[in-house]
């Protein structure tokens, strides 16, 4: 330090200059490289016709022609469902076709694949879930999705008479149609809702309640035995998120679904059923009944202090049981409930938010797309059912019927599957618009952060919604649900 | 002679050029081109938008806050750690007083060095799971946890550190202070080295203490490495995306309610979750742009006359 070598006394060579030789050649290179064809190259270069599978002749119990010993690529979101089922997938599609089967299971889904889609080099599986999943609507008007119409009509692997089409429960063609055309596989039946411990239910004497007040009121007296009314995995709102929209559904009926999903005017803002659900969750917020410090965990922190019985109720999805299978009390007694009602509402007690979730697809520029439909043929068989029951402890989109009967789901997700039977089809409802808008969906979730975190007030709420509701609309003027 | 040395000097530079020109410029000049774009991100299909997405970036409420989110840690930042990293430096090697007049750090100093380098040692993915569970939100977390066990808590209604708009940021601050300051300790420290003994024995026998000789000696002799260490930390205040996306809320961090927005994490939604990457791109080279000005910028203001020793 200190000492400056440049006048140390070493000559000074004459001719080009060390400086002048570093700046011929940044200036080379600064000249060379614009003519290597902008935009060409790199980050959204590549493409073409890379070596494409060869398929043999299409019959019967083969649909899509699938010829032996091709690679398979086959990419899985790793999220609370793990990916052991696809493994199980993977190994049956290898002993009936050979070749070798790729496996990955990651979190980061859009970070792994968004450079293969760019390069044209996407897996021939997709599994495209979670919170960094890459979105459908931007896989669509990019032209990365097979059409899965061909696979609708493939006869069924279990019983060549019927096709896939007949045998998937109702909802889920509607919910993987993208532009008129069949694109994503929604494979697991999923319900939301919140849960509970029976257990502790027992232990205090609670009755499953009907009502919000009734809710309410074992929050308080959960409050007052050191207990936290509601537990919700505070640093994803997405979570809250279900509470709130599942019960402005339950008060205002499929109106107030559709006024969300359709962008309306009144959505949020005049909406009487938004509002009163509102202020109904506001209550648990304003009379201190959230499990301390809840708004700030991590979703499976607080999943895991439910499980210690810190807090009576949580929200989430079926795949709750098999996310928390290690922290959760053997004596624990998972237990499914549909969101209380408020008075008057449009939708009954029994009715909840079903919907196929986990969309699996197959790129369109992937190497062996006749493989890729033919996995998801196979997942929609007896053996892909049982295997996905069986590690997942979770339903497909076919049903119980395919699963064999020596599997046995969880005592948990077996409540979830009971309050699902007792809720007729037509009064099951699902949200779109999350799927649809990833930035209202996003502007909704701060939303809410706010308000449980009692930093506003449910006007402001509902008025920060509309905001977002109506800028979506201006940007989107045709809606998509009719 | 010289027509030997050309080609000679130019092998050796061949390569280091080349990689630095695919691997930094390229992309900087892709990002800009896809920045006129409206590139989802996801095919090889764009149009071209002219600066529509520059003149979308002026009006957008989140990108500004963001931007005051990078500018408050931009001053934070490397003042705190060089501040902090200075005293610990010169309190380490001379600070100290006693001995028969020579110039040594405070008493264990050898010791301290030590610690304060452990921070550096831990990558920024293993410090981010550290300070999750000292600012977790509910009884479990250390601060909480220790503020309850003394009494100073309360237990129903707990301090979220990272779910508070008034305090997610200065807690980001906290860490990269604590994470920077004993690299820099170790950088002034090797700098106070080199300085003579014997100017430092001067002040002394003048009867400088403490003060006047960190002031008056210290000081103006290590000019140059704190204006480096000020455009290192700079820079690292422009990013700090690893740190802010694991420990807050919302895709890629930011939250709660974008209160710990920074330019790069609404990059990456934008980007990712959004799928609007040439609005993302148009951000990157906002960033480009202002991190070089502050570079510039500091080391234009900071320049003084070299003192030689």
């Amino acid at each position: 330090m200190g000492s400056t070598p440049g006048t140390s006394g070493r000559p000074e060579t004459s001719g080009v200059g060390r400086r002048d030789l570093i700046k011929r050649a940044a200036a080379l290179g600064i000249i060379s490289v614009p003519t290597m064809g902008f935009l060409s190259a790199c980050a959204s270069g590549g493409g073409g016709d890379n070596d494409k599978a060869k398929t043999v002749k299409k019959t019967k119990n083969n649909p899509f022609g699938v010829a032996k010993d091709n690679d398979l690529d086959v990419f899985i979101f790793k999220g609370g469902y793990g990916d052991a089922y696809a493994k199980a997938w993977e190994a049956s599609f290898e002993k009936k076709y050979g070749g070798s089967v790729a496996h990955s299971g990651e979190q980061d889904v859009t970070g792994k694949l968004q450079p293969r889609f760019n390069k044209g080099n996407p897996p021939d599986v997709v599994d495209d879930s979670g919170s960094k999943k890459m979105k459908l609507d931007t896989l669509h008007k990019e032209g990365h999705l097979t059409d899965l119409t061909q696979l609708l009509d493939a006869p069924s692997i279990d019983d060549p008479s019927k096709k896939i089409r007949d045998i998937m429960l109702p909802g889920t063609i509607e919910q993987g149609t993208f532009g008129g055309k069949f694109h994503a596989l929604f494979y697991v039946y999923a319900t939301w809702g919140l849960w509970y411990s029976n257990k502790l239910f027992k232990k205090h004497g609670w009755k499953v309640p009907k009502t919000w007040d009734e809710m309410l009121d074992i929050m308080k007296d959960a409050k007052s035995k050191g207990i936290g009314g509601l537990a919700h995995q505070g640093k994803y709102p997405y979570y809250m998120n279900i509470v709130i929209m599942d019960l402005i559904a339950k008060t205002g009926g499929m109106d107030a679904v559709k006024a969300i999903d359709n962008l309306d005017k009144k959505a949020f803002v005049g909406n009487p059923a938004a509002e009163r659900a509102i202020e109904a969750v506001y209550e648990i917020v304003e009379k201190g009944l959230l499990m301390p410090g809840t708004n700030s965990l991590e979703h499976t922190e607080a999943q895991t202090k439910w499980n210690e019985y810190k807090a009576v109720f949580i929200p989430s999805g079926s795949w709750l049981e098999n996310e928390q299978a290690k922290q959760t009390p053997d004596d624990f007694e998972m237990t499914f409930l549909p969101l209380p009602l408020l008075p008057d509402s449009k939708m009954k007690l029994h009715a909840l938010r079903t919907g196929a979730d986990e969309p699996f697809i197959v790129p369109s520029k992937a190497k062996n797309v006749a493989g890729g439909l033919e996995f998801l043929r196979r997942m929609l068989s007896k053996e892909g059912a049982t295997a996905f029951a069986k590690e997942a402890s979770s339903l497909s989109v076919i049903g119980p019927e395919y699963v064999d009967k020596s599997v046995q789901l969880r005592p948990g997700i077996k409540t979830a599957l009971a309050a699902v039977d007792a809720c007729p089809v037509d009064e099951r409802f699902n949200f779109r618009y999350s799927e649809w808008y990833g930035e209202l969906d996003v502007a909704i979730q701060n939303a809410t952060g706010e308000l449980m975190a009692k930093r506003i007030t449910p006007k402001k709420w509902l008025e920060r919604c509309q905001a977002a509701v109506d800028k979506e609309a201006e940007k989107n003027p045709d809606t998509k649900r009719k | 002679m010289h027509r030997k040395k050309y080609p000679f000097i130019a092998g050796f530079l061949v390569l280091p050029v080349g990689l630095y020109v695919l691997l930094v410029i390229w992309p900087y000049l892709q990002t800009i081109s896809y920045s006129f774009t409206d590139w989802s991100g996801a095919s090889q299909n764009f149009n071209f938008v002219g600066l529509d997405n520059y003149k979308d970036l002026a009006n957008d409420d989140v990108f500004i806050k963001a931007l005051q989110h990078n500018a408050l840690l931009l001053v934070l930042v490397p003042t705190l750690t060089i501040l902090l990293s200075l005293f610990f430096a010169f309190m380490v090697n001379v600070g100290g007083r006693g001995g028969a007049g020579g110039v040594s750090g405070v008493k264990g100093s050898a010791f301290y060095r030590v610690i304060f380098f452990f921070p550096q040692v831990l990558s920024i993915a293993i410090l981010a799971i550290l300070f999750k569970a000292v600012y977790r939100g509910d009884d479990s977390g250390l601060i909480n946890g220790t503020l309850q066990a003394v009494g100073l808590g309360d237990k129903s209604n707990p301090t979220e550190w990272l779910n508070d708009p008034d305090l997610v940021l200065w807690c980001i601050v906290f860490v990269m202070v604590w994470a920077g300051a004993g690299f820099y300790m170790v950088l002034f420290s090797a700098a106070m080295q080199s300085i003579p003994k014997d100017i430092y024995e001067a002040a002394l026998l003048d009867g400088a203490g403490r003060f006047q000789t960190f002031f008056r000696v210290t000081l103006p002799l290590l000019w140059e490495t704190i204006q480096t260490a000020w455009v290192f930390l700079a820079i690292l205040s422009m990013d700090a995306f690893l740190l802010i996306s694991t420990l807050t809320s919302q895709d890629f961090g930011g939250g709660p309610d974008h209160s710990s927005e920074v330019i790069s994490t609404y990059l990456m939604r934008n980007f990712q979750t959004y799928s609007k990457s040439g609005y993302a791109c148009a951000m990157g080279v906002v960033m480009l742009l202002l991190t070089l000005i502050v570079s510039i910028v500091t080391l234009r203001l900071s320049r003084r006359d070299r003192i030689e020793f």
